[in-house]
């Protein structure tokens, strides 16, 4: 591809390869552990469910048996499938055996491994074959009734109440939303456990249970037939749940989930080795699920200037695409992030934006970018918002990017009406509509502002990353190199749930997934 | 067409302000213009906008107008309207509790704590509870500051710390009681479902178990935060919208310097 802005491709080779022996240096730790999360994931991926009188999921009973008795280092998959060997029963009845005190794991005799991969075999073999059976559903829409053209419009629906959400959804479908999001009740990321059944309370959002997710994917897939075109889900896959939610996601036909340990450690001080670990195991299954992932970047430049950290946020994505890949997820599946968020009140403003979009395009050929808009600098002034979104808009379409999350006029005012969000996708899609091919049409000048803008901010993020390289990234986080954030290696939450693997431990769903198509 | 349109001699201006009847302002005085929009759960048609109309009315609005509408989704329509309020307010019986300070800038506030307290003061700020929106307490605190105020952290006088978002309550004090605060700012976002007023209003029991209530400075700030609501609910001032570092520096200042005659 012939660059627009002149960008050197040798300096972007050479940042791709520093940002690849980072991510290579934190998959070296990230191998031999494994966490509470990640235990839970594969008792849901023995197809153990439900909660106990209590309301206590069952994945959390066994995998807090095991912690409690010193022993969860050797992995449930060893000691669910023992059981399962020893008693006759499923994965699904030793749950609820563990939770009535009628099984104790750790006392059942253990027998040969090989007894138990072979008892395993045939559930595991069920849940890849659950999973591949919904990616093909899922191609099999696309094939037929297609989807919207990209930039694809992605708005968030927050009430709290799935069924309301369920409401808005169908909504902002028939308006022209490709993706729609459902936002997640506040703090719902610090909870170590997904909560059960549809819910119909939250605060600023909406639980993220398995139940919700079905219901809402049974109600998009309806109106995708009405309106002939596939409207995709999206959740979030961060947190202290982070694989979990990302199986959660495969079994009921997600298609976006934002998957990002770096927002998590930054900005919900969730601990880097858990959440490190956690993540490898989420992109794995994303990646095989078919599932595009969305970074948060953005962020940083809510608590960072967004002129002055623009290099973080491109340094970033060189990391999370090196660590996706080693997670075997495609680049046609990594919505990279990047935002909107310069002062409206700095002049060329909008010129500096556009070089950090087509900056990031070039730099990510394949990947469907995320765009954010602009939060910061919202102010409630709805109508001054409508035209800071407008502006938006306008690189979206100009850039080219995968995914444009619609800003609302009334962002920081309240989560969206369902009129504002007629609103936003009424002013994209003008936008989309009125200078569809305008990137084929200018270019940028030798020596110009938007030029010189791209190539500083590609010189930045090599330094910084050149810093990194020499420190690591664990060290670096605890410097605060991204968002200004400081987080050191032992803090935050969820360190306990970590542990290193025994030698008794198994997990063959990495090889059965891992850049599987 | 009415010649009437061309002519301007019979047209009567009210132009009197009469600060006991105000109303809002579109070109005239007293016109009572509004501007507003709504959507109403049924289909469009003429009976909806009849029925906007209508509601427009009973809210007290006359020449009501439905200047657009749009059915969002079925059922659902959208409209844009106008109208002239007959109600007024009186605006000189209106009385409004507020932040009673003057505020300084960075400069003057180092100064004023030199001259008067000579010692930094330790100032502990989060968003606390489940709010994850940093935002707020970003736009006090953070060195850069927002919209050209300078932050907390860059004034010399001032020893900020900032433990970002989601702190429990209880950790909150704690690192305040470690940090020997001077001052605790509090900044919540989400309101929903009144969140914040729970979350703000056992912050104030705790530090009244621990008998630190007195010992501390407590503000609050947000969005939807007013001073009226921050002092009902137990806090020494409310920063809502279009504050910044400066109006809460000021405060802080001034309070602990009135706190330091007393005792």
């Amino acid at each position: 591809m012939q660059s627009k802005l002149g960008l050197d491709f040798k300096k972007v080779d050479y940042a791709r390869s520093l940002a690849k022996n980072i991510a290579d240096d934190v998959q070296a730790f990230v191998e031999s552990y494994t966490t509470v999360a990640v235990e839970r994931t594969l008792c849901r991926l023995l197809g153990i469910d439900g909660v106990d009188e209590n309301q206590v999921p069952l994945p959390n009973v066994v995998v807090d048996e095991l912690k409690g008795k010193g022993v969860l280092n050797q992995g449930v998959l060893f000691y669910i499938g023992n059981a399962m060997v020893q008693t006759g029963l499923s994965p699904q009845q030793i749950a609820e055996g563990v939770s009535s005190g009628t099984i104790d794991l750790v006392r059942i005799e253990v027998v040969d491994k090989k007894k138990i991969d072979e008892i395993l075999r045939p559930v595991i073999n069920g849940s890849i074959d659950r999973i591949r059976a919904r990616r093909e559903r899922r191609n099999h829409y696309l094939n037929t009734i297609g989807e919207g053209p990209k930039p694809y419009i992605y708005v968030i629906v927050a009430t709290g109440n799935i069924y309301e959400d369920v409401v808005q959804a169908e909504a902002a479908a028939r308006q022209g939303a490709d993706i729609i999001a459902v936002i997640r009740t506040t703090g719902q990321s610090l909870l170590d456990y997904v909560p059960y059944g549809a819910t119909t309370e939250g605060f600023g959002g909406t639980y993220a249970t398995q139940e919700n997710f079905r219901i809402m994917r049974e109600a998009l897939d309806k109106v995708g037939e009405e309106l002939g075109r596939y409207i995709r889900l999206c959740n979030y896959c961060s947190g202290l749940c982070m694989p979990e939610i990302a199986i959660m996601g495969a079994f009921e036909g997600l298609d976006v989930m934002l998957n990002d340990a770096l927002y998590g450690i930054l900005f919900r001080d969730i601990n880097m080795q858990r959440t490190f670990v956690d993540q490898f195991f989420s992109r794995v299954i994303n990646g095989f699920a078919g599932v595009i992932i969305n970074t948060g970047e953005d962020n940083y430049l809510t608590t960072s200037d967004a002129v002055e950290a623009a290099h973080t946020v491109l340094v970033s994505d060189l990391i999370n695409e090196q660590l996706a890949l080693l997670a075997g997820l495609p680049e046609e599946q990594m919505g990279l992030g990047h935002a909107f968020e310069m002062d409206p009140e700095l002049e060329n403003g909008f010129l500096y934006e556009l070089a950090q979009a087509q900056m990031t395009r070039e730099i990510f050929p394949k990947a469907p970018l995320k765009y954010m808009p602009p939060t910061k600098f919202m102010t409630g002034n709805i109508f001054k918002g409508h035209i800071q979104d407008a502006l938006f808009n306008m690189i979206g379409i100009w850039t080219n990017q995968g995914i444009q999350l619609l800003g609302m006029p009334t962002e920081a005012v309240h989560t969206p009406f369902m009129s504002d969000r007629y609103l936003a996708i009424e002013n994209a899609k003008y936008i989309f509509g009125n200078m569809k091919d305008i990137g084929d049409e200018v270019q940028f000048k030798e020596g110009g502002i938007i030029r010189n803008r791209a190539a500083k901010v590609l010189d930045d993020a090599v330094e910084l990353l050149e810093k990194i390289v020499a420190e690591g990234l664990f060290n670096a986080l605890e410097k605060g190199i991204f968002g200004d954030v400081k987080r050191p290696k032992n803090g935050g939450k969820g360190l306990d749930g970590v542990c290193q693997k025994g030698e008794n431990y198994m997990n063959p769903f990495v090889t059965l997934m891992k850049g599987v198509k | 067409m009415s010649c009437g349109l061309y002519s301007m001699s019979d047209k009567e201006f009210d132009k009197t302000l009469d600060l006991t009847k105000v109303k809002p302002y579109g070109d005239t005085m007293n016109d009572g213009k509004v501007q507003l929009s709504f959507t109403l759960p049924v289909p469009a048609s003429a009976e909806a906008t009849e029925a906007a109309k209508q509601l427009l009315k009973s809210m007290g609005f006359e020449n009501p107008l439905v200047v657009y509408f749009r059915e969002l989704t079925p059922g659902y329509t959208f409209f844009n309207c106008y109208g002239s309020t007959v109600h007024t307010v009186d605006f000189t019986s209106i009385y409004v509790p507020k932040v009673e300070s003057t505020v300084m800038d960075m400069d003057q506030t180092d100064n004023f704590i030199r001259e008067n307290i000579g010692r930094k003061l330790v100032v502990v700020g989060a968003s606390t509870g489940t709010d994850a929106h940093t935002v707020g307490i970003d736009a006090i605190m953070n060195m850069k500051g927002y919209a050209g105020h300078f932050g907390l952290e860059r004034y010399d006088m001032f020893e900020a710390y900032n433990l970002g978002s989601q702190v429990p309550n209880e950790d909150f004090l704690a690192k305040a009681i470690e940090l020997n605060a001077d001052a605790l700012l509090v900044s919540q976002t989400v309101t929903q479902k009144d969140v914040h007023i729970k979350n703000m209003t056992e912050l104030v029991e705790l530090m009244e178990a621990e008998g630190l209530r007195d010992k501390m400075i407590l503000v609050c700030g947000g969005p939807r935060i007013s001073h009226e609501l921050a002092k009902e609910l137990g806090y020494d001032a409310g920063f809502g919208m279009n504050s910044y570092a400066d109006d809460v520096a000021s405060f802080i200042v001034h309070e602990f310097v009135k706190r330091m005659s007393v005792k």
